[in-house]
């Protein structure tokens, strides 16, 4: 299988997030996506799993055996996608079940995150770090080739962070791929990065207020198409709606 | 495809009859209703039996109304969602075993319960037996519409009212002939089986409609 990602484009709320993002992703390979908070690596990540369309640029997978790209990947994002009122193992298990090409068992994989004492316990009695380490062992319930995880480490102490990594490698050395936005190194060997900018402030858009305006307001606000060139836009005269809010966060 | 549908359905089940799960909310709060009436008009045991039909289907359909906007938004809200979109199976899939989840847990017990709430509204026992078959088979209506509000409100978050708004116009033929149906039962001069075929065939449109249309909003609302 292979994933290649050609000069992908995000805009969220008619605003351009990042542009000209490509990459390929082979077996065994993993990406390590670094940016600025607000960058748009959340926003790269939910391209790939296909909850936002991107607005220009194309995601191809060669040799999927007719699968769709949401059928070949795991999600583990910010929120861990967790029913607080089911077990751990219950949670795990309708993963397993939900997600077909079934592997470990729900208990084996608390195991192997270091959780099956708590494998009874209903998710809403465990800690932060504790429930991210459930939601990673759903990478572990059912085969999938690329796995896509948002700020993995985030809430989880040095002991889960190191098995993490040793969960990630096992998975690449089985033919794996990893996509993984991060601010804490991840220390995943030969891993390619990229980082993602958000595109430079006009310094002529500084009085807008930073409000968004809606389309057909003012002169400059035509709505670019997905096969417009981004390039062209930088050298555009006049400002583009509202990007005095890009210096955020 | 069947599998997670099946897993799916077990774990909505699971999750409703757990603590805080939403299984007895719509039954008591039909309870409420129907038991609130007769007291505010009064002890007219034919005034209550001529009414009596009505009072259970608009029960039902509020008791219906009350939990769904959480159908999909629970779901939004802690991530899931994003998990249900990872399936083999397509979303309507996704929909239709939330949905028949969604159902089992509210509008079966609705239908179980009319012939005792059927005392309160002094319902003879020919209405009580057309009032379960009239919810039973009107409700999964009521609910697939229902559907198609709760995935356009899921993202919203105070989406309850404006559920309502949407789908309430939608609901009322299903109204209309669940309790025309109902009466045609205990008397009147069209045969219980018109306004009882045109219910069933509602639910099933609605099953479909509201399958498509939940999943199409679900896609969009991305």
């Amino acid at each position: 299988m292979r994933l290649s990602v050609n000069n992908l484009a995000c805009e969220r709320g008619e605003r351009r997030i990042f542009q000209g993002v490509s990459f390929t992703l082979l077996p065994g390979e993993a990406l390590v996506i670094t940016g600025r908070n607000g960058a748009g690596k959340s926003s790269l990540l939910d391209i790939l799993a296909g909850r936002l369309h991107p607005a220009s640029g194309a995601i191809l997978l060669d040799d999927a055996d007719e699968r769709t790209l949401p059928e070949c990947l795991h999600y583990v994002g910010h929120r861990d996608a967790l029913k607080a009122a089911l077990t751990a193992e219950e949670n795990l298990a309708f993963a397993r079940d939900f997600l077909g090409n079934p592997a470990l068992k729900p208990r084996e994989a608390l195991d192997a995150v270091g959780l099956a004492h708590a494998a009874r316990l209903p998710v809403a009695y465990l800690s932060a770090g504790q429930r991210r380490r459930v939601a990673l062992a759903r990478l572990l319930v059912a085969h999938r080739p690329l796995w896509l995880l948002d700020e993995p480490t985030s809430a989880l102490d040095t002991t889960s962070q190191e098995i993490l990594r040793l969960i990630l490698e096992s998975h690449r050395e089985g033919g794996g791929m990893v996509a993984a936005s991060t601010h804490s190194p991840l220390f995943l060997k030969d891993a390619k990065e990229i980082r993602i900018e958000r595109n430079p402030l006009p310094p002529s858009s500084a009085g807008e207020g930073g409000e968004r305006s809606g389309p057909g307001e003012g002169p400059s606000l035509i709505e670019l198409g997905p096969s417009h060139d981004p390039r062209s836009r930088q050298g555009h005269p006049l400002p583009q709606r509202g990007e005095g809010k890009a210096g955020e966060g | 495809m069947l599998r997670s549908f099946n897993a799916l359905l077990v774990r909505d089940l699971k999750l409703a009859a757990r603590v805080g799960g939403s299984g007895v909310m719509g039954l008591i709060f039909f309870l409420m209703i129907v038991t609130l009436i007769p007291f505010a008009l009064g002890p007219d045991l034919n005034l209550l039996s001529r009414i009596g039909p009505a009072i259970l289907w608009i029960a039902a359909l509020l008791a219906t109304l009350i939990g769904l906007d959480r159908l999909f938004q629970a779901d939004q809200e802690d991530g899931s969602l994003d998990l249900l979109r990872l399936s083999h199976a397509p979303l309507e899939i996704v929909v239709l075993a939330k949905v028949i989840a969604y159902w089992l847990v509210t509008g079966l017990p609705l239908a179980l319960a009319a012939p005792f709430l059927g005392f309160l509204v002094a319902l003879s026992p020919e209405a009580m037996l057309a009032m379960v078959a009239t919810l039973m088979v009107g409700t999964p209506a009521l609910t697939f519409i229902g559907a198609v509000g709760a995935a356009l409100t899921s993202s919203l978050r105070r989406g309850g009212l404006i559920l309502a708004i949407l789908v309430l116009p939608f609901m009322i033929p299903t109204l209309i002939f669940g309790v025309s149906a109902a009466n045609a039962a205990v008397g009147g001069t069209i045969p219980f089986m018109t306004p009882f075929l045109v219910l069933m065939a509602l639910s099933l449109i609605a099953a479909v409609v509201g399958t498509v249309g939940a999943a199409a909003a679900l896609r969009s609302g991305e």
